[in-house]
């Protein structure tokens, strides 16, 4: 008897004191859903993406193979065009390196910049090597830098002077036709074996995987998205150049579009927008906002009473591409007349960085990559 | 203290629960070591790492390449050495050593529990835990006793009351209390969890949670105390440590705690137990009930253990509060932080990029941390200050192998706690490979924005 009444006393202890002390703002309230936000994700945003940059490659195919048939200088403007549209489409997709994508190292084998041109000691073949010998294997990790849109770039407004010269090598060379198809087919071979794999068993595994381990897909989607925003973006696209991991010396050849050189800023550009609206879970075909980052935090931010955090990054989004806008059309450029601009660009980015491995990753519980060992 | 006079110290009871204790104890530790070896830890945590984070002194711990393996099997040998009674007093001084080792190779992975483990098998090396049923026992006659003095088992129970009485303490702050926090921010992140899973996100339970909590730890160890809580209390035990392994990665944590309060059950149930294995293990129990009493004076040096164990016990006592003998916010200092019982109070987080200058030609270069750490030390480095200061120390001697002469480090760190907005933790203009670590209160931490009100 007295143990019953010692229980009753504990738990009437215990429930007093609880119900005294929420202010019951948001006991009626429904949970968030999240499986909703992965199939925003996965229907409305990272497939429609896919499906879009596999239509650009298929473009760039197209345009390649009409200007190995013909090279002359109209042809080449063709190339051009495609070769920056899919450029640009794969900004809205390389932060995805999750399932295929990461199996098949997307992101590696289609914009690791500076390419290599020539060997070194390091590394005995370069593009120019691969050219000349005709013998290369671009599915070999020690090709990685010798594909992807760098070596496009490269190919398309490198490897002579003049638009002339460039024509003529394609003119008088087949090696140079043989490697600019197989860089454009390997590009659009790893997109397609992507998109195939998404919409085939993926998309369910990958929405099905809705719980909150670290091989979970909430878990493992925004650890790749912070990565390749901190990674990526922050460092490859503006901090690199701007010379911020070498102590200030600044390394304009570290671009995106190096050759071509004018079209750094526009690809930095894409890529915030691609993160922010990634973060609003904006449909890339629609536009339409709908489950995502921005409506999770929301959702803590109401239980936790905490912070407005979505608004907070939205606004240093805001703040980053302002910013950005000010840079010239290439940041190789930027960098070697005023690079304080860059620097500023670096700044704001790196405010989400904190916003996003702090207190994003906090609020969510999600921890980061691969650490699995006992909390107490 | 004299302990012949004191009545307390001449009051004896069955040796069976300390007996059982040793038996759990040393099985469990053996179990834990096999399941560290078998998830890969030992590789990933101790070798793989390039760099080790090292408690203030003991920077002489290091582990030791491939051979570390050979600590945790030695380790893991002398816990089951420990449950069999064999060799007790070589074993469990070994395992005292090898596991402490172990735990002071890298702070990265500080653990209550494994501070716990430490201190217990301390206190074991002075008990005689191999008087009953054990293997030393049954092969030495001499040695075996059906009753040992009743300090000897109650100084186990005075240890697990201390871990659960100060947890329950710590949580006696306003962020535990009036905010739920951490809870309201883990719990909900635990949807997954079949059945509970909907609950964890209702703010209600966030603080029924936090309060049954607080209440639990501090109570239990007086439930376990008294005979007609006792059951009421270890069914408590079992359904919190239970529920907090589906919630929590805690590892073994719960199984030792659930084990380890079976100390506060009566002599009679003990005997029964050791029966009940008896008949599976086909061991004779009576011989070892042989009557004997093992009485005070016939125990070696025991002014001197009943001397070291008081003493160890007061330090015990007070060593949890010796924060207050810092300024500032303890959550978020950490001074007097760690080696308190303060478990789960915490969700901290931290990013720190730390930014090496050149003092001659003026250049500054940002360090990538994952070039030096992996990803559980980056994180855990991250929010601490001691790891940061040892992380910078070790930026410091590396930029200087590569030829900047005095590199300056400095860090820009920012840190959230419990919900809060992050806000920049370390004073951004403070050169860190001049700042020494010492016990002092570090004066380049700035200072929490906030108010944490309580103990």
């Amino acid at each position: 008897m007295k143990r019953i009444l010692l229980f009753l006393a504990f738990a009437g202890l215990v429930g007093c004191s609880s119900g005294d002390d929420s202010d019951g703002g948001n006991q009626g309230k429904d949970s968030f859903d999240r499986q909703a936000m992965l199939i925003n994700w996965a229907d409305n945003i990272i497939i429609p993406a896919y499906e879009n940059y596999t239509e650009k490659l298929a473009t760039l195919n197209a345009q390649a193979e009409v200007f190995v048939t013909t090279p002359d200088e109209s042809n080449l403007n063709n190339v051009r065009v495609a070769w920056l549209e899919a450029y640009r489409a794969f900004q809205y997709v390389g932060m995805y390196e999750i399932g295929k994508a990461e199996e098949l190292k997307l992101h590696s084998y289609s914009n690791i910049y500076p390419t290599q041109v020539d060997g070194n000691a390091v590394d005995a073949d370069g593009i120019n090597q691969n050219i000349a010998s005709g013998s290369y294997d671009l599915t070999a990790l020690s090709n990685i830098d010798e594909q992807g849109f760098p070596a496009l770039d490269y190919m398309l407004h490198g490897i002579a002077e003049t638009d002339t010269e460039i024509v003529n090598l394609y003119l008088n060379g087949s090696n140079y036709k043989t490697y600019l198809t197989d860089l454009s087919v390997r590009l659009k071979s790893l997109a397609d074996a992507v998109l195939a794999d998404w919409k085939g068993t993926y998309r369910d595994n990958f929405i099905n995987n809705k719980g909150n381990t670290a091989t979970s897909s909430t878990n493992k989607l925004v650890n790749d998205f912070i990565y390749h925003f901190e990674k990526n973006l922050r460092a490859g696209k503006i901090g690199i150049p701007a010379g911020v991991f070498s102590g200030g010396t600044i390394l304009p050849e570290k671009v995106e579009g190096y050759y071509r050189n004018d079209v750094s800023k526009l690809l930095l550009l894409d890529a915030i927008d691609a993160a922010n609206d990634f973060f609003n879970g904006r449909a890339f075909a629609s536009g339409v906002e709908g489950a995502s980052l921005k409506s999770y935090l929301e959702y803590l931010n109401d239980i936790q009473e905490g912070n407005n955090l979505a608004l907070l990054i939205n606004v240093q989004f805001s703040t980053a591409k302002n910013m950005a806008d000010q840079l010239s059309e290439s940041i190789s450029a930027q960098v070697q007349s005023d690079n304080s601009v860059a620097l500023n660009v670096y700044d704001e980015l790196q405010r989400n960085v904190v916003y996003f491995k702090v207190d994003m990753l906090s609020a969510m519980s999600i921890n980061v990559d691969y650490v699995d060992a006992d909390g107490d | 203290m004299n302990p012949e006079e004191n009545t307390y110290f001449n009051k004896y009871r069955e040796a069976a629960p300390l007996a059982v204790f040793r038996i759990f104890f040393g099985f469990l530790m053996f179990l834990s070591i096999v399941r560290f070896m078998g998830l890969g830890w030992v590789d990933k945590l101790y070798i793989q790492p390039k760099f080790f984070f090292s408690y203030y002194g003991f920077e002489w711990v290091k582990p030791i390449g491939i051979y570390t393996y050979l600590i945790f099997v030695f380790c893991g040998l002398s816990a089951l050495a420990v449950a069999f009674g064999f060799k007790y007093r070589l074993a469990i001084i070994s395992f005292f050593l090898s596991f402490t080792y172990i735990e002071l190779m890298d702070k990265t992975t500080y653990l209550n529990h494994y501070y716990f483990i430490s201190l217990m098998a301390f206190v074991m090396i002075f008990l005689p835990a191999n008087a009953y049923y054990s293997i030393d026992a049954k092969h030495r006659g001499n040695i075996a006793y059906q009753k040992v003095p009743a300090w000897t088992i109650d100084i186990v129970k005075v240890l697990l009351g201390i871990v659960y009485f100060y947890a329950g303490l710590a949580k006696l702050n306003s962020d535990w209390l009036l905010h739920a926090l951490p809870l309201k921010i883990w719990l909900p992140s635990k949807y997954n969890i079949p059945v509970i899973g909907s609950f964890l996100e209702q703010e209600w339970v966030h603080y029924a949670f936090s309060w049954i909590g607080a209440f639990y730890d501090l109570l239990i160890p007086f439930l376990l105390l008294f005979k007609r809580t006792r059951l009421f209390a270890f069914a408590l035990v079992v359904i919190f440590h239970v529920l907090t392994r589906v919630m929590f990665p805690i590892g073994m944590f719960p199984f030792i705690m659930i084990f380890s309060t079976l100390i506060f059950f009566s002599d009679r149930w003990h005997h029964r137990f050791l029966s009940i294995i008896s008949k599976y293990l086909k061991v004779s129990k009576s011989y070892f009930d042989n009557g004997k009493k093992l009485v005070m004076s016939r125990i070696p040096y025991v002014r001197f253990k009943l001397r070291l164990l008081m003493l160890f016990l007061i330090i015990q006592l007070l060593f949890p509060f010796r924060y207050l003998l810092y300024p500032g916010e303890l959550f978020w200092t950490e001074e007097g932080f760690r080696f308190s019982w303060r478990v789960m109070l915490m969700e901290k987080a931290g990013y720190a990029n730390f930014i090496i200058t050149d003092p001659n030609t003026k250049k500054s270069y940002h360090v990538d941390n994952s070039n030096f750490l992996t990803p559980f030390q980056e994180k855990q480095m991250s929010f601490q200050p001691d790891f940061i200061l040892e992380f910078a120390h070790f930026l410091h001697d590396h930029f200087e192998e590569m030829g900047i002469d005095n590199p300056e480090v400095r860090v820009e760190c920012y840190v959230a706690l419990n919900g809060r907005l992050s806000q920049l933790y370390i004073d951004p203009t403070v050169n860190l490979a001049k700042e020494e670590e010492s016990f002092a209160h570090k004066s380049w931490l700035l200072p929490f924005n906030d108010e944490i009100k309580g103990l």
